[in-house]
């Protein structure tokens, strides 16, 4: 059986996207408005991609697919991603 | 000579059968993929729909489904990510039993999961004896974590077309990209070209 993992499961996979850490950034889940940051999300890596969804209501939040030279990230899942950044 | 080393003894990027897809390797065990949580499907309300481009639909409750004509079929299956199972027995309804008598002129399908999943493939790859809905694995009910009560089976693509806990095709006038084809994956998936991801 595949057992699903948490958000860190997916922080280097996203940290090779973004240059900040996105395992703490805050989202909304588009399906049911529920908040909480991405470690938290439910994580499915054991499939052609990576899914992850809403702890609440299951809802996809986001899908990776990496291919050897692109990746594809889907966030229509998300209704916000707030990233943390260094002080301007 | 097939058969006198051992599979395995040179490790997986030696595997050389003429079933074997370029860029695949074989293995024993069945792998379980999944993108979801595993839909715990009730027989008692359990249907399956196959719906035309002109709004026409056919449905079979699990009693009506398991009345059809079954074939017994063996074949190899080459999932995406690199594995690949030969010679896995299914029983399953062909999808051409399922066409039969339905009228349409549409030249694509997309499938539909419980859970939500998705997937399309041309109405072509779904008949000639190509695709089944399997309730079957092995000689025993197939488990829910290989799809359960019921799964699409499309050995000649991909194994992601062949979709876990099925419970209907809208066949289409239109191509419409499943769950994994919106995301990068190939949108047809022919295991023999490596088709795996999309060329933009
Ligand atoms: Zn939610």
């Amino acid at each position: 059986m595949s057992v699903p993992l948490d958000g860190n499961a997916i922080a280097g996979a996203l940290g090779e996207l973004f240059a900040v850490d996105v395992s703490v950034a805050r989202l909304e889940c588009g399906g049911c408005g529920m908040e909480g940051v991405v470690a938290e999300v439910v994580v499915y890596i054991d499939a052609p991609g990576v899914v992850a969804r809403c702890r609440a209501c299951d809802n996809v939040l986001f899908r990776l697919v990496r291919a050897p030279d692109r990746a594809w990230l889907d966030l229509r899942g998300v209704a916000y991603l707030r990233l943390r950044t260094t002080s301007t | 000579m097939a058969g006198i080393v051992s599979p395995g003894f040179f490790g997986r990027r030696r595997d050389a059968s003429p079933r074997l897809p370029p860029g695949q390797y074989l293995v024993r065990d069945f792998p379980v993929l999944s993108a979801g949580p595993t839909p715990r499907v009730n027989l008692d309300t359990w249907e399956f729909r196959i719906a035309t481009e002109t709004g026409e639909k056919r449905t079979w409750d699990w009693p009506a489904f398991q009345a059809l004509p079954a074939d017994d079929v063996t074949v190899d299956l080459h999932c995406v990510t690199k594995w690949s199972k030969l010679a896995t027995s299914w029983r399953g309804v062909s999808v051409d039993t399922l066409l039969d008598g339905i009228e349409t002129d549409a030249e694509y399908a997309l499938v539909h999961a419980f859970g939500g999943y998705t997937t399309n493939l041309p109405l072509a790859d779904l008949r000639g004896g190509k695709a089944w809905v399997a309730y079957g694995y092995d000689g025993a009910d197939l488990t829910p974590e290989h799809g359960g009560p019921a799964r699409l089976l499309v050995p000649h693509l991909y194994l992601w077309k062949s979709a876990k806990w099925v419970r209907g095709i809208d066949l289409r006038r239109t191509d419409e990209r499943g769950f994994w084809e919106q995301l990068g994956y190939h949108n047809y998936g022919d295991p023999w070209l490596e088709q795996r991801y999309s060329a933009d």
